[in-house]
């Protein structure tokens, strides 16, 4: 089992990824408001906050996947472009899954970055766990083995940022540990993770620091160690407690 | 009752004989039906997978017209081809005027549109499920459409079918362009609408048969490629 201390060590940064006054707006309401972000520049990142704080949006945005209403995100200094997302991979809460066997689901991944050795791709499928299985119809693998191919064409990649949006979401306790050992092997091999999950056990479990995020805003950023220790804002507080913060209790509440 | 029975029964005979003529006829719609498949397929799978995977202004537009072309009268198709390939049109020196070619362009044209507006649909279905993984892939369009098209294969093969099924049973375009020759043009719809007029019920009556028959076969084929679809989970 991988430790977590030993994720970082002997790592070289492959990546300078920030935003700068990162606005998403739909109508008049600002989902994502005006957010600078600085990423610790190893390790997991943990994106928390309640249903609606904008967490997957702002991994969307950071991927390039959606175009920000105001503001940028930044790769190594320039504008995130189609050529930077080369350099990054992610995986969505429910697996998009090709309808072809699990080793040509993989080979795609990987051809779209070049890569087109059969042997990376059955090494990718070992890394996951899913030897033995090439030849399998991807969609008729189970919850967990899908979203543990879907790690693997993320990982196949090689990416040196890794976004992670609630992967281990509605998978059973075995299958969130094949996935959490995954990551965090990718993670020791230098590749940057940054994840949303509502899970705050696995954010306890993987994370090298945590942001929290509500109402589109960064309301704390900090090493996970003192995050979970001492939280400095009171959302953060009510958060890691299970309970909703004043301001988000509806009024029949109070 | 008795009519009914006796051209029944000469039709069963006139099949089970599989005379030279009767072949010939059924070989020939074939011929031409699945030339014109194959042909609208090549052009409609990429038309239906470029506007399904293509984002511009005017695809909306697009999409309306094509749609409406689905319900392109064979009539006004074969017109406007007999128009174009007779000795005056633009396309007379060709000479293809009452050729199997020009039933087959006849074909086409109808049934373009249909394998075009019904690929659009399932892979524009496809591409709505992939469109977040292929974005982070970074994929251009040339491999998504290429990838929806592997994609979609098994629905995209009952597409096909469906235009098969439309041409072979398509009669107004091909006697206009066809002209109905006898060991030249006959086809199995023409073949029926000639010798229903002249009377002779048995020939009509065989040949919807068979045509029955090859509707019959498609959709068994279709009801079978999806269930095997369905079983992979490519469906």
């Amino acid at each position: 089992m991988l430790e977590r201390t030993g994720a970082m060590t002997g790592t070289v940064q492959r990546h300078a990824l920030y935003c700068r006054g990162l606005v998403y707006q739909v109508g008049e309401r600002r989902l994502i408001d005006g957010i600078d972000l600085d990423f610790l520049p190893f390790g997991i990142s943990t994106i928390v906050g309640y249903n609606g704080a904008g967490k997957s949006l702002l991994l969307r945005l950071l991927h390039g996947l959606l175009e920000p209403s105001e503001g940028a995100v930044l790769w190594n200094g320039k504008p995130l472009s189609a050529k930077a997302r080369h350099h990054q991979a992610m995986v969505f809460q429910k697996p998009v899954i090709l309808r072809r066997t699990v080793l040509d689901n993989l080979r795609f991944a990987l051809a779209s970055r070049g890569i087109r050795d059969r042997k990376q791709a059955l090494a990718a499928l070992e890394r996951v766990g899913l030897s033995g299985l090439e030849s399998r119809p991807a969609r008729l693998l189970s919850g967990g083995e899908k979203q543990r191919l879907a790690l693997g064409q993320a990982i196949g990649c090689n990416p040196d940022v890794l976004f992670l949006d609630e992967a281990t979401a509605s998978l059973d306790p075995a299958s969130v540990h094949a996935i959490e050992q995954i990551v965090l092997a990718a993670s020791a091999e230098g590749t940057k993770v940054i994840m949303v999950t509502h899970d705050v056990g696995q954010a306890r479990r993987l994370s090298d620091e945590v942001i929290f995020i509500d109402q589109g805003r960064i309301l704390e950023q900090a090493p996970a160690g003192s995050f979970f220790a001492s939280p400095s804002t009171r959302h953060a507080a009510a958060y890691l407690e299970g309970r909703l913060p004043e301001t988000h209790q509806h009024p029949s509440q109070n | 009752m008795q009519d009914f029975a006796s051209e029944l029964k000469g039709a069963l005979t006139q099949i089970l004989s599989m005379d030279s003529g009767f072949v010939e006829i059924i070989g020939l719609s074939l011929r031409v039906s699945l030339s014109a498949t194959a042909f609208s397929c090549l052009l409609g799978l990429v038309l239906g997978a470029f506007l399904a995977v293509s984002k511009f202004r005017g695809r909306q537009g697009c999409i309306i017209l094509l749609n409406a072309l689905m319900g392109l009268p064979p009539v006004v198709v074969g017109l406007f081809v007999y128009l174009n390939l007779s000795r005056a049109g633009p396309l007379g020196w060709l000479g293809l005027l009452y050729t199997p070619t020009a039933m087959i362009i006849a074909q086409t044209i109808l049934i373009t549109p249909i394998v075009a507006a019904l690929s659009r649909q399932v892979l524009e279905d496809l591409h709505d499920e992939y469109r977040e993984h292929f974005a982070s892939l970074g994929l251009g369009m040339p491999a998504q459409i290429r990838a929806v098209l592997w994609d979609g294969r098994y629905s995209l093969i009952t597409v096909a079918l469906a235009a098969f099924g439309r041409s072979v049973a398509e009669v107004g375009a091909v006697i206009i362009v066809g002209g109905n020759i006898e060991h030249l043009t006959r086809v199995m719809t023409t073949a029926i609408a000639l010798e229903t007029s002249k009377g002779n019920l048995s020939l009509a009556v065989a040949l919807g048969i068979v045509l029955l028959a090859i509707a019959l076969a498609v959709n068994a084929m279709v009801a079978s490629l999806r269930l095997s679809a369905s079983r992979l989970g490519y469906a």
